[in-house]
């Protein structure tokens, strides 16, 4: 089966869209979504409904950091621009929409695969994977062969091997990469809607639940419309500005 | 959602070991693995059994290919410990099991199949017949002759398999055979590391891995992804075969392998008197320490060997000694605490060295043509700082019979179109500031002798690994229009990319 991982979809509809389309040419029949749908992007609503509409057949979806603020509403302890998104978000989501990302599991296991948004070993506290130490102590904390995650928006792939030696690798889009049942694996798709390695493209990954295969993809949107909407909207000037330079 | 189907580990947690704590069963013949009859054992290597098989049935579920492939002869080669006291073998074979279903082509064992690491690993391959180099190395010293036919089908099937991506990192005798039609075949991926796939061997082990006399000094120092570490174990298995002896000898320490950081070969001709100074300037370039020191890619190194006039000269022709004392140990003291700096991967190496080829009608074409397509190369040489010139005339001779080579005027036709050819390049090579003389080779020429000029310039290119062509139009005219145009038949048949130049027209 292919397994399509979305995740940091970020209330921006246009990568969304283009991503879902390109898993659906691929063949994906089912969906995993790894937290942070709303925040940044001018599409809370749409986004959310599109990730309840794809729960209500059978995809997976997890908790994020910001789907939990967007529920709680702005905090006094967040820095000025986070808190303006927050309550700006808060304010365009309905009751239906703030129950469905509240209702967010932190984790989702299906067979030997662990779903989460930051990490294995304290999913609430929303700690990033940023080095080998971190992907080592996230894949130690589970039982699961292999880990998908998000909240760093940079695609990454590490394995652990059983005498604890540690990779890091940073992955070619499309080249379809075996992951070998010898070794822990943990895969970081990359940000659909806010993708940070100076690439626009929007970031998933797909993965072939039978032939262990994991293939990366970077697909190009319509950056330019999510940014005009985010001006449109009134929020941060640096938050259109990054959809277009991919900082 | 339900547990899925395939996963051989369905529903059970991460447990690697469960399949690494206890031996595998022995193999026996007859005993069918996943529609593979084991028909014979053939070799028992360290890291592997390797058995001749065949498939009991074309089965696409057992990821069998069609039919007519049943007659390829198969080998499986099966991991010979799990789990034991070697890890090497098994994340060796893991590495291998990754990488060669993504290699293709004739320098490689085509893939045919894999088992599950964690019920019965194997690999199902095609078959290479006859001996590994190996044999030919207890014969060493070989004829000169035969010493730059192995260099060259080896330093070629090196580039093939850099242009996929690869550093083989375990360039040996017995990890080279040669096919029936004459082409190198690369075995043993265990070691290897792809650009586009995980390194699982990143950090696994805290020595170099390599086979001692033939790691590079940068693997030595535990860089894996440098296409030029092949080329250095291609140097040393020349100077071998060369010689019969081996230039850094067999170090079984850590200590030992690092002296090829400073410590450089004896040269060749110390130990074999009939080895031209070319060869032993191919082959003590091949060894340098420092990568960016040594030929730039296997094209290039198998270019050096097939034209030996064109290798440029330098002092490695005619060193006599080893270098003195002082000297290295400056250059131990500079190894000592140095990392290996320039980290460059398969892909941007073969990039950066391109071989560009420029065939020049000298003889017959425009002044105007002649001066665009000069125009041109120096352009693409301007963006390409690292490529390599070949600069190209074609000399048509009769298909039957021979021509008068010799004119009237004594001066051979032959020499005349290499005065021409250099003399076009003239320019170009001033322009560039390009060193034409011994010291950087990065322009030669050539003229071919052919009775059809599209062909020999395709063959050309090919046989030299040539990147992209640059050549001129013909200008239209009654004799093309009875002829053909020569650069339509290389465009349409050459394996690499054609630029086709034409001269500026004038408004009609």
């Amino acid at each position: 089966m292919k397994l399509a991982l979305v995740t940091d979809l970020h209330a921006n509809r246009e990568a969304v869209e283009a991503v879902l389309a390109h898993a659906q040419s691929q063949g994906a029949e089912q969906h995993a979504f790894l937290g942070d749908f709303v925040g940044y992007g001018a599409d809370p609503g749409w986004v959310v409904d599109c990730v309840r509409e794809h729960v209500s057949r059978g995809a997976f979806a997890v908790k994020g950091n910001h789907d939990a603020a967007a529920v709680m509403g702005p905090q006094p302890t967040m820095v000025n621009d986070a808190r303006e998104v927050v309550a700006w978000t808060h304010e365009q989501l309905q009751p239906d929409q703030l129950d469905f990302l509240a209702s967010l599991p932190f984790t989702a296991i299906d067979d030997t695969r662990l779903f989460v948004h930051a990490n294995a070993f304290a999913p609430p506290e929303w700690g990033y994977i940023h080095a080998r130490s971190d992907a080592v102590q996230s894949m130690q904390a589970t039982a699961c062969r292999i880990t998908f995650c998000g909240h760093v928006h940079e695609p990454r792939l590490y394995h652990l091997a059983t005498t604890g030696k540690v990779g890091e690798f940073a992955p070619v889009p499309d080249v379809v990469i075996p992951l070998s049942p010898q070794r822990q694996w943990l895969v970081i798709p990359g940000s659909t809607g806010q993708p940070r390695d100076n690439n626009p493209a929007a970031c998933y990954a797909m993965f072939d639940t039978q032939s262990a295969e994991l293939t990366f993809h970077r697909i190009p949107y319509d950056h330019d419309t999510a940014a005009a909407k985010v001006r449109a909207a009134g929020l941060p000037e640096r938050l259109a500005q990054r959809l277009q330079d991919g900082g | 959602m339900a547990a899925e189907i395939g996963n051989t580990d369905a529903g059970v947690p991460f447990e690697v070991a469960a399949p690494a704590t206890h031996p595998l069963r022995p193999l026996q013949a007859g005993q069918v693995i996943d529609g593979f009859r084991l028909e014979r054992h053939l070799h028992q290597g360290g890291m592997a059994h390797l058995w001749q098989v065949s498939t009991v049935e074309a089965d696409s579920a057992n990821g069998m290919p069609p039919g007519s492939d049943n007659l390829m002869p198969l080998i499986m080669k099966v991991p010979r410990i799990l789990g034991g006291e070697d890890p090497t073998s098994i994340v060796g074979f893991e590495v291998e099991q990754m990488i060669l279903p993504k290699l293709s082509g004739i320098h490689v064992p085509r893939f045919v199949a894999k088992g599950d690491i964690t019920r019965q690993p194997y690999i199902v391959m095609e078959r290479i017949a006859g001996d590994s180099l190996r044999s030919r190395f207890d014969a060493a010293p070989l004829p000169i002759a035969e010493v730059v036919s192995i260099g060259t089908r080896v330093a070629t099937a090196l580039h093939d398999l850099h242009r996929q991506h690869l550093v083989h990192l375990d360039v040996k005798p017995s990890n080279i055979m040669f096919r029936e039609s004459g082409e190198a075949v690369l075995v043993d991926f265990g070691l290897s590391r792809h650009d586009h796939l995980p390194d699982l061997l990143d950090e696994e082990f805290e020595l170099p891995m390599g086979t001692a006399p033939y790691m590079s000094p940068e693997q030595v120092q535990f860089v894996r992804n440098d296409p030029r570490s092949d080329l250095f174990a291609l140097g040393v298995m020349l100077y071998h075969l060369t010689t019969g002896e081996r230039p850094f000898g067999s170090p079984d320490s850590v200590r030992g392998l690092r002296e090829r950081l400073y410590r450089d070969p004896l040269p060749p001709r110390t130990l074999r008197i009939d080895c031209p100074p070319w060869l032993q300037e191919i082959i003590l370039q091949a060894l340098e320490p420092l990568p960016d020191k040594r030929q730039q890619t296997g094209a290039q190194l198998a270019f050096e060997l097939q034209n030996p006039d064109q290798v440029p000269l330098t002092e490695r022709a005619t060193r006599r000694s080893r270098s003195g004392t002082m000297k290295v140990l400056g250059r131990w003291f500079s190894a000592m605490g140095a990392e290996p700096t320039a980290r460059v991967d398969a892909t941007n190496q073969l990039a950066r060295s391109p071989i560009l080829l420029v065939a020049v009608d000298v003889a017959n074409a425009e002044r105007e043509l002649l001066d665009t397509l000069r125009l041109t190369v120096e352009r693409l040489l301007q963006t390409e700082p690292g490529a390599r010139l070949a600069c190209l005339a074609v000399m048509k001779i009769n298909r039957i019979g021979m021509d008068e080579l010799m004119e009237r005027d004594g001066s051979s036709k032959h020499v005349n179109l290499l005065v021409q050819l250099k003399h076009w390049a003239r320019p170009l090579v001033q322009s560039l500031k390009l060193p034409t003389d011994a010291q950087a080779g990065r322009v030669t020429f050539h003229v071919l002798e052919a009775p059809d000029t599209a062909t020999a310039i395709i063959d050309y290119a090919r046989k030299n690994q040539v990147d992209h062509i640059v050549m001129g139009a013909r200008s239209s005219g009654v004799l093309r229009r009875y002829l053909g145009s020569v650069s339509t038949q290389v465009v349409s048949q050459a394996d690499c990319s054609v630029t086709v130049v034409r001269a500026p027209a004038p408004e009609r």
